[in-house]
């Protein structure tokens, strides 16, 4: 019965499990493919995809924890007011208090912890639902920046600006590159291959057919193609400049947040909690633990955010953070991610994210004002979720699935039922026991 | 009998899902004012089947034609298809639990005078459709405080509404007690006396035989025949061999109980409503289970059956009041579920769609959800594990699936069921309570969760077994508890019950709990 292969299946072979993210990747490209041309390569230049990359970090950083926090049913409206508060009160604490940075940067990861215990009890213990308590934090933590800053700008120190504003430094021989990012951009090169090899692996193991070894190396090849091209345009910007520090966190919650709502117990929690409270908690699932914690590390990440964005702009304001919130929520939705929880990724919402930006990017280099990238913003919003719902009101994964539905599909040939209660009573049992063997 | 015209005719229908050819070739006749059942075993496409016809699945979806009252149609949504007079009641009822009887029956339909809606004509009507499916009780009643079999009425009083012709009912009497069940039914055949056909779809044999005229089989997405119930000499076991190619031997596994020693034991058990304060949904109940046994509950529907259930497992359900569990003569406190599938119990919920899965899931997720920790490292979890336990329990539950990555959603009802006993086997329990865990499951696969259950039970586990099935509980219980108002009224050796005392005690007070 699991011989026969689908369309979907062959799909999945390549794109892997989610067709309705490769949509959006699809889209990036389109829309990155549609800048390039407009502003006569202007979009895919180094100088301007590294300011990319260092301008929208934070936004993407605060969609890691927003999809988290979405996944789970709720949302979160503070987290421009959390990062503009944690932002001040770090500024203050190396201006005033004389805080090295580094001891700064981990006191502003516990401000963002308590504020986040404090929304996530809140949420999560007192029932009152996440979009009361963040429409709150969100006035508090404004009030809060204001109050504490006395509406002032506090300037942060040299050392602290390079988890904003730094850049891979140059060492080694004369390349004409940036050679810590080309190092960098090689060995992702060669993870991503690797890993390709291990999930064969690991899928022979599980699946009697694996997919054809054609799609695992075109699939290395085009993701190989990408990365090697973007590496070069990293490495080869303006001597001083390479591939961002802020990009480098970015990667590594990434993969840390990529891993947890993916192979984690934790994430398993996620998902079973936003998907149906009551099973999950029938299921032993604690679930006010998950809200908890997807709360708590919301803030976290917003005041993380918060700290990259005072060390790019080299000094912490009041209208810091201002809306982001409607950014990080918006990528997250364009990401896949669905309005009643239980469905999202990171790396959807990262892609999401990157439409967003990208577009912006590219209206403001075509010299678009921000009233109409706003209004093009929110077109865009509305017709990502629009054709998706409606994709699947119409039962169709994606756009690629129209194209292919046509093909046949094969008869899945049922065993003719035995009823032989005893033979498979016994061994239904034997499952139970299955891991110590 | 009504004069012998074709009323409706599907020809040919074929459907397919990605990777699942759940119809093919199927074609369908029904005569005007006749009882047609359907009858298949879980995921042999019955459903799919009434969803075509009832343009949940559009026109377009499918291949073949649909031609009703002589003309070929092309529904595109349920509402042209109540338009021309098909209407569908799915097993999960479809009403607001919030609005009034009223309401429920005129949405999307209200009648309007002067543009505003007539509320006063429309109770009019909503008295005289209620009248027509016998039920009395007042129409702004919120439907949330009738119970499911009354629903189920106005859930038919709403078709009438619209004119039907042909009335589709999936599985209408699967979540129904024998009394509510025998009401529908007559209804069903007071609606045939006044020329309205209808389709239904039941596991219930026994039903089927009482009230069809015809029965189509379907198994594996074919129909395999259509049988006249009167000139075919149809009987159950008849369709049983239409349904699985053979036949079938008695309707439970042999088994010789080897029961031990007392080994749970839950004493006096009370448990508070979780809104109404004054009310006691369990009141000082006192069970014992003992190793290798199957215990039965028996109890009316609302008598408390799985409120006692869900408290036990981790206080999941209403206020904790007073009541100590003993499990191998030690004492332990289960204060939430965690710590009760800690210990070695585990809960099969008669709501499977609520309580039991999450829809969104795919199957071997679903499968080892309640015990990640088994699978793990640490946080992590083990893909490779998950598979190929949730690949064996597709193997021996027999789930109909391509594959263990289908979202649970994708599955027939019977098989959503197995992915839940699989679930809850998987965390290799001690104690097992089932909740009606055959509801909406065909008669071969039923046969073969009783074999598990008896399997479990061999094993030296505790089996506790709510259902509203007497049947199933005589031939499966060594000690049948009958619960009456919350209170647990007598117990009764499985080998002397019959129905009728199990009725008086399920239906009385009496207070006279022999104790082993
Ligand atoms: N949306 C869907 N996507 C994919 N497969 C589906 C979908 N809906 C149904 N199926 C598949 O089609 C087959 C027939 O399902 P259907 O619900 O019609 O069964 P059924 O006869 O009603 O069974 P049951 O008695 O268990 O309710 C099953 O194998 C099921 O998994
Ligand atoms: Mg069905």
């Amino acid at each position: 019965m699991s011989g026969n292969t689908t369309t979907t299946e062959k799909r999945k072979s390549i794109f892997g499990s989610n067709i309705r993210q490769f949509g959006i990747l699809f889209s990036l490209i389109a829309i990155i493919a549609l800048f390039q041309i407009l502003t006569g390569g202007l979009t895919l230049s180094p100088g301007n995809l590294i300011n990319l990359v260092s301008q929208y970090s934070y936004i993407l950083i605060l969609a890691i924890g927003m999809v988290m926090v979405i996944i789970a049913g709720h949302i979160d409206l503070s987290v421009g007011s959390v990062a503009a508060f944690a932002g001040i009160v770090v500024a203050t604490s190396m201006s005033q208090w004389n805080f090295p940075w580094p001891l700064a940067l981990l006191f502003g990861l516990l401000v963002g912890a308590a504020i986040g215990a404090w929304q996530g009890f809140w949420v999560a213990y007192i029932g009152v639902p996440a979009f009361i308590v963040t429409l709150a934090g969100m006035l508090i933590f404004r009030g809060g920046n204001q109050f504490f800053g006395n509406a002032n700008t506090v300037p942060v120190p040299e050392g602290f600006t390079v988890i904003g504003a730094g850049y891979l430094p140059e060492v080694g021989p004369t390349t004409g590159y940036n050679n810590l990012t080309l190092l960098l951009g090689f060995a992702i090169a060669i993870a991503i291959a690797v890993r390709e090899w291990r999930a064969r692996q690991v899928q022979k193991t599980m699946h009697s057919d694996s997919s054809p070894l054609w799609a695992s190396l075109v699939k290395i090849g085009l993701l190989d193609a990408v990365v090697i091209y973007a590496t070069f345009l990293f490495a080869g910007g303006r001597v001083g400049t390479s591939f961002p520090v802020s990009g480098i966190i970015l990667g590594v919650l990434v993969l840390f947040y990529s891993f947890v709502t993916r192979n984690t117990i934790l994430g398993r929690h996620i998902y079973a909690v936003g998907g149906n409270k009551l099973a999950a908690e029938l299921s032993g699932v604690n679930s006010r633990r998950v809200d908890f914690l997807v709360m708590m590390n919301m803030s976290i990440l917003s005041a993380l955010a918060g700290m990259i964005f005072v060390a790019r702009a080299g000094a912490s304001g009041p209208q810091d953070g201002l809306s982001w919130e409607l950014d990080a929520i918006a990528a997250v939705f364009i990401g896949g991610a669905a309005v009643s929880g239980g469905i999202g990724t990171v790396i959807g919402s990262i892609v999401g994210g990157l439409v967003m930006a990208v577009l912006n990017n590219g209206l403001q280099l075509l010299g678009v004002g921000s009233d109409l990238v706003q209004i093009i913003k929110g077109m865009v919003l509305l017709a990502a979720v629009g054709v998706d719902v409606w994709n699947k009101s119409q039962g169709r994964p994606s756009i690629i699935g129209l194209l292919t539905r046509k093909r046949k599909v094969t008869d899945p040939s049922t065993p003719p039922p035995v009823v032989r209660p005893d033979a498979g009573a016994s061994e239904t049992s034997r499952p139970a026991d299955l891991p110590s063997n | 009998m009504a004069a012998e015209h074709v009323i409706l005719e599907m020809r040919s229908i074929t459907k397919e899902f990605p990777g699942v050819k759940a119809l093919s070739d199927v074609s369908l006749t029904v005569l005007a004012g006749e009882i047609h059942a359907i009858c298949g075993e879980n995921g042999a496409g019955k459903s799919t089947l009434m969803k075509v016809l009832s343009g949940v699945y559009p026109y377009g979806s499918y291949s073949g034609d649909i031609i009703f009252q002589g003309a070929e149609m092309r529904f595109k949504d349920i509402r042209s298809s109540e338009a021309a007079g098909i209407a569908i009641i799915h097993q999960e009822l479809a009403l607001i639990p919030e609005l009034s009887i009223t309401e429920n029956i005129f949405l999307g339909n209200e009648p309007t005078k002067w543009g505003a809606i007539d509320w006063i004509g429309a109770k009019r009507t909503a008295y005289e459709l209620l009248a027509r499916v016998g039920l009395r009780d007042d129409p702004d009643t919120q439907v949330k405080n009738i119970g499911v079999g009354k629903q189920q009425l106005v859930e038919i009083a709403k078709a009438l509404n619209k004119s039907v012709k042909v009335l589709i009912l999936d599985e209408p009497t699967a979540a129904l007690n024998e009394a509510d069940s025998q009401h529908l039914l007559d209804l069903i055949r007071g609606l045939k006396g006044k020329g309205i056909s209808s389709i239904m779809i039941s596991h219930k044999l026994n039903e089927i035989e009482q009230i069809a005229d015809s029965i189509t089989i379907i198994r594996d997405g074919r129909a395999i025949e259509t049988l006249d119930i009167a000139a075919d000499g149809v009987n159950e076991d008849r369709i049983i061999r239409g349904m699985v190619g053979r036949s079938l031997e008695g309707r439970f596994p042999d088994r010789t109980p080897q029961i031990g020693e007392v080994f749970f034991e839950v004493r006096d058990w009370t448990v508070q409503h979780p809104q109404v304060s004054e009310r006691m949904v369990v009141k000082g109940s006192t069970l014992t289970v003992r190793t290798g046994e199957i215990v039965g509950i028996a109890g009316l529907m609302g008598a408390g059956r799985t409120e006692l259930a869900m408290s036990i497992f981790g206080r999941s359900y209403g206020n904790f009041i007073s009541g100590r569990i003993f499990k191998d003569g030690k004492e332990i406190v289960l204060r939430n579920v965690g710590e009760a599938i800690e210990h070695g119990l585990a809960y099969v919920s008669e709501d499977r769609k609520a309580l039991g899965l999450n829809l969104l899931d795919d199957i071997k997720r679903s499968v080892v959800s309640a015990k990640l920790s088994k699978i793990s490292a640490g946080p992590v979890v083990n893909d490779a594990k998950e598979y190929s336990i949730a690949e064996e329990y597709r193997k021996n539950l027999r789930i109909k699936t391509p594959n263990v990555e289908m979202g649970v959603s994708k599955l027939s009802g019977g098989n959503q069921q197995k992915v839940v006993l699989a679930k809850w086997m998987f965390t290799d329990p001690d104690i097992l309570i089932l909740d009606e865990p055959t509801r909406g499951i065909d008669v071969g696969a039923k046969y073969e969760i009783y074999g598990i259950i008896q399997a479990l039970a061999a094993q030296g586990k505790g089996v506790i077994l709510i259902s509203s099935e007497l049947p199933e509980l005589l031939g499966l219980a060594d000690r049948i508890y009958t619960i009456f108002e919350g209170a647990i009224t007598d117990c009764i050796d499985g080998a002397d019950a019959d129905p009728e005392t199990l009725m008086k005690s399920m239906t009385s007070a009496k207070k006279k709990v022999r104790s082993i």
